[in-house]
C-alpha cells in the first residue's frame, strides 16, 4: 500500500485506489437485489394477505428470514454506495462533504442494523 | 439524459423506502397493535401516495439498473438503441407497476 494513498483514505479525502472496490460493490450488491428484490415482490404477491399473522408467520419461516436479512443487507450496502455518488458530485465543501458522507454511512449502517434485529426478531418469534 | 438523473432520483427514492421497510419490519416484530398502526398509517393517501412511488421507483430503477449491466459489456451505447431501450423502460416500469398494484389490492 503506498503511504500518501493510505493517508488520503485515512483522512476521508476520497478515494484513493478505491474506485474499483466501489464499483464492483456497487455491481454485486446490484445483483443480489434483482434476485432479492424480485423475490420480495413475488412474495408479497402471493401472500393470502399482508395481514399481521400472515406477514409474521411468512418472515418467521426460515428460508425467508434468511433472504429478507440479505435484502435489508445488500438493499442498505448498495444505498450507501449509491448516497455516497449523489454526496460526492453535488457536495462540495470539503468539511460539508466529509460530514455528510459520514453522517449517510452511520444511517445506513443503523438502519442496517435496525431491519435485520427486527427480521431476526420475528423469526425468534418475539 | 432524463433517465440518467431519474435512476438517481429512483435510488434516492428507494433510500427513503428503506426506512419504510425497517419501519415496517419494526412494527411486525413489536406485536399486532404496533404493526395495525403502521398499517393503518400506510393507507392514508400521504401512506398511499409513498408506496405506489416507491414501488415504481424499485421497478424503474431494476429495469434501468439492468439496462446498465448490458451497458457494462460494452453493447446497447448506440444512439438509437440508448433511445429505444429508454423508451421501452418507461413504458415497462408503468405497466409493471401498474399490474403490480391491479394485483396486490
Amino acid at each position: 500500500m503506498k503511504p500518501i494513498a493510505s493517508m488520503r483514505a485515512l483522512l476521508g479525502l476520497g478515494d484513493a485506489e478505491g474506485g474499483t472496490d466501489h464499483w464492483w460493490g456497487q455491481r454485486i450488491s446490484g445483483i443480489a437485489l434483482v434476485l432479492l428484490g424480485l423475490w420480495f415482490v413475488a412474495s408479497v404477491l402471493t401472500l393470502p394477505s399482508l395481514e399481521y399473522h400472515v406477514v409474521v408467520e411468512f418472515i418467521g419461516r426460515s428460508l425467508n428470514n434468511v433472504l429478507l436479512s440479505l435484502l435489508c443487507l445488500a438493499a442498505a450496502y448498495h444505498s450507501n454506495l449509491g448516497v455516497q455518488v449523489i454526496i460526492e458530485d453535488y457536495v462540495h465543501a470539503s468539511a460539508l462533504n466529509r460530514a455528510s458522507l459520514m453522517i449517510s454511512r452511520i444511517a445506513h449502517f443503523l438502519l442496517a442494523v435496525i431491519a435485520v434485529y427486527a427480521v431476526i426478531r420475528i423469526g425468534n418469534g418475539t | 439524459m432524463t433517465l440518467s438523473i431519474l435512476h438517481r432520483a429512483t435510488g434516492v427514492a428507494m433510500s427513503v423506502g428503506l426506512v419504510l421497510l425497517a419501519a415496517w419490519l419494526t412494527s411486525a416484530a413489536a406485536g399486532a397493535e404496533q404493526y395495525a398502526e403502521f398499517t393503518t398509517l400506510m393507507s392514508t393517501l400521504v401512506g398511499r401516495l409513498l408506496l405506489i412511488g416507491w414501488s415504481f421507483a424499485f421497478f424503474y430503477h431494476l429495469a434501468n439498473g439492468i439496462r446498465h449491466f448490458v451497458w457494462d459489456t460494452g453493447r446497447g451505447f448506440e444512439k438509437h438503441q440508448a433511445n429505444a431501450s429508454a423508451w421501452f423502460l418507461m413504458i415497462f416500469a408503468v405497466a409493471v407497476t401498474v399490474a403490480f398494484w391491479m394485483l396486490l389490492l
